[in-house]
């Protein structure tokens, strides 16, 4: 018989310390199932009616759930505060822009702009990460703020404040198996397969032995040095894995607009992409995603709700007043990850 | 923070052009980079009292308070607003001090409101929390002003007359010098409240350990309060000198001192009084001087100013005046 880990008040309950493996139970795997199927259905029913302009809404806070999904490895698994991960969604969405108007094929620009963010974040990386909490913030932020500067100011490169393409040139539509992405809907099904992909990965990896590593450095950086998790080489690979997330995002984005400026890359969005995680529920891929939609929606939500009355000039004051009253009364966030409520409960 | 950004301009800035062509016979080039030093401690000056509000809040609560920035905005708001009510029955030294007071006045109470609702109840919640709650409060306040007060930019007053100034052998606008001097005031005045009164003692045992303060019978929950009060006086004063600086405020004014004063803070290691008025001297310095020297510096200063902050984070990782803090095991 294993030994078991005796409560004080309660010595003839186990404790459960970690519930290590992911159980998704037959009804939540059928729920997942039912919500990807009503987010594949619904859209095309919209297509055609007036309500079409939602699927560009959809699109875009689809981009917002693949950033969150990217920096909750950082953030709500590793716990390393990075306010400068916007910087990498404008690395990805300039890299692509930049090859697309040259024409390469899609996958190929994915996989360069991904490389071109995963090497900037590799170079960052090694030197700030072991710079603790807050001044880790502040240096990811410099470096957020350089990075809109450069692209704001290096005319050359990156045609300034006007934006990429410039006059003359064109970022040509994605080609897939001689069919044209052309149409919203179909940057919303694109977007959706990224998605999807994203949400594997992070459920594999959070119940995987790097996300266990991960949750304890986040909760105590020393102890897990001590049990021999190797911390600095961890914290990078979470840091590395966010930026993937972001190039790809910011060329979905580049080739869906077709037109990149870096006024879409402000210290304003990082902050946004953080509080998406953390009214969500720090590392819980579901109270993500949830965050995601509530907080990238928010503006189209409220329009919806507010529609009609003259309440409507005062939505982002609304959004302002329910982001603290959220924080307020459920500070966990909404979907707080099971991991923390796995710590303390009793079986028995 | 406000999700429009305001470029920074120094184009109205008094003082940006200099009085460069000065014929006195001396070294033109070295009279120029002394005008450029005190433009240099003017800014430095502002972006001190800023900074000082982050730093005395973060030496008690561990925390980013990232609505300041909005404080410092409201500030220069409540001081437009008392000198439209003013001006027509006082000028000069009378109305700069009561507009300054009354700033300083409103900015205080709005830094206390904004600790009671939105920080107090998340004491002893997760450390982002209140992040959440901060970028919450900051987005309403820049919002209740852009739907309540103004949506546009607005001409703020000089207050004083401004003229040229021969200072020995250079010369400066009385304006910067009037904002330069409030400025030493009011960073004395702190040094002398956080050093020698009660209630700075109070302050300091805060900040050295908030649970032992307590212990010793200090009513933590008022300290922070009159942090919080004392953080929004600053910030208010230093609304209403870059107001008079810049010569024009908006709603989405505070943003950019605000996330530098904050860099600033960090600069000369947070928590630290000294380090946060070090380093906004030093930050000030750095942007003017990459303005004045660098090619197109005016595009660049900022990302030089930046660079140069990671550097210095780089090579000590706790900032310039920063403890190195032992791990606790």
């Amino acid at each position: 018989m294993p030994p078991t880990l005796k409560h004080p008040n309660y010595p003839n309950s186990p404790i459960t310390l970690f519930k290590t493996k992911h159980q998704a139970s037959w009804k939540s795997k059928l729920s997942s199932l039912a919500a990807l199927a009503a987010l594949i259905v619904i859209p095309a029913l919209l297509q055609s009616t007036p309500q079409a302009y939602l699927i560009r809404s959809a699109g875009l806070v689809g981009l917002y759930v693949l950033l969150a999904l990217g920096l909750n490895f950082t953030l709500g698994y590793a716990g390393l505060f990075d306010l400068g991960y916007i910087a990498f969604y404008a690395i990805g969405a300039y890299t692509a822009a930049k090859l697309a108007i040259l024409g390469w094929s899609f996958p190929v620009v994915v996989a360069a702009s991904i490389a071109a963010a995963l090497i900037v974040r590799l170079w960052v990386g090694v030197a700030i990460l072991r710079l603790r909490g807050d001044y880790l913030a502040i240096v990811t932020m410099g470096f957020g703020e350089i990075t809109r500067l450069v692209l704001n100011n290096w005319d050359s490169f990156t045609n300034g404040p006007k934006g990429l393409p410039r006059v003359g040139e064109t970022i040509m539509p994605i080609r897939i198996f001689g069919f044209s992405l052309i149409s919203n809907l179909h940057y919303y099904y694109l977007i959706l397969i990224f998605i999807v992909a994203a949400v594997i990965i992070s459920k594999r990896l959070e119940n995987s032995r790097l996300g266990r590593a991960w949750v304890a450095i986040r909760e105590d950086e020393m102890a897990a040095q001590l049990t021999g998790i190797p911390v600095a080489n961890l914290k990078l690979a979470a840091f590395m894995i966010s930026a993937v997330f972001a190039a790809v995002a910011g060329s979905l984005f580049a080739y869906w607009e077709r037109f990149v400026t870096p006024e879409s890359f402000v210290f304003w969005e990082s902050i946004l992409i953080v509080a998406m995680i953390v009214t969500g529920g720090m590392g819980s891929v579901h109270g993500v995603i949830l965050g995601a939609i509530l907080l990238g929606g928010a503006p189209q939500i409220l329009q919806i709700a507010l529609g009609g009355s003259e309440w409507i000039n005062y939505r982002y004051f609304f959004f302002g007043l329910v982001l603290v009253l959220t924080v307020l009364f459920r500070p966990q966030g909404l979907f707080p990850e099971k991991r923390r409520h796995a710590t303390l409960k009793i079986n028995g | 923070m406000s999700p429009i950004v305001q470029p920074a301009t120094r184009n109205g800035a008094p003082g940006a052009s200099g009085a460069a062509n000065s014929a006195s016979g001396r070294n033109p080039q070295l009279l120029m980079f002394l005008e450029q030093l005190f433009n240099a401690l003017v800014l430095g000056s502002i972006y001190s009292l800023i900074a000082l509000g982050y730093t005395l809040v973060y030496g008690i609560l561990m925390m980013i308070n990232f609505a300041h920035s909005e404080v410092l905005m409201a500030g220069a708001f409540v001081g437009l607003g008392v000198s439209i009510l003013i001006t027509p029955h006082l000028s000069g030294w009378l109305a700069m001090a009561l507009i300054l007071l009354a700033s300083m006045a409103g900015a205080g109470f709005l830094g206390f409101i904004i600790e009671r609702l939105a920080y107090r109840p998340l004491r002893r919640a997760a450390r982002l929390a209140p992040l959440i709650s901060a970028i919450g409060v900051s987005i309403m306040i820049t919002n209740a002003v852009f739907l309540w007060v103004s949506k546009t930019t607005l001409p703020f007053p000089k207050l004083m007359n401004d003229r040229v100034m021969r200072l020995g052998f250079f010369e400066a606008s009385s304006l910067q010098i009037l904002i330069f001097c409030t400025a030493i005031i009011l960073l004395t005045c702190l040094e002398w409240l956080v050093r020698r009164t009660m209630i700075g003692k109070a302050i300091r045992a805060c900040a050295d350990d908030l649970g032992a303060a307590s212990l010793m019978g200090i009513n933590t929950d008022r300290m922070i309060a009159i942090t919080f009060v004392i953080g929004g006086m600053l910030a208010g004063a230093a609304g209403v000198l870059n107001g008079m600086y810049y010569g024009s405020i908006k709603y989405n004014l505070g943003f950019l001192p605000g996330v530098k004063a904050f860099a600033a803070a960090v600069l000369g290691g947070i928590g630290n009084i000294t380090g946060a008025v070090l380093g906004g001297f030093i930050l000030g310095f750095l942007e003017v001087m990459a303005a004045g020297y660098l090619p197109n510096g005016n595009q660049w200063k900022d990302v030089f100013a930046f660079m140069v902050l990671i550097g210095v984070l780089l090579l000590r990782p706790s900032g310039i005046l920063g403890e190195r803090i032992a791990e606790k095991v």
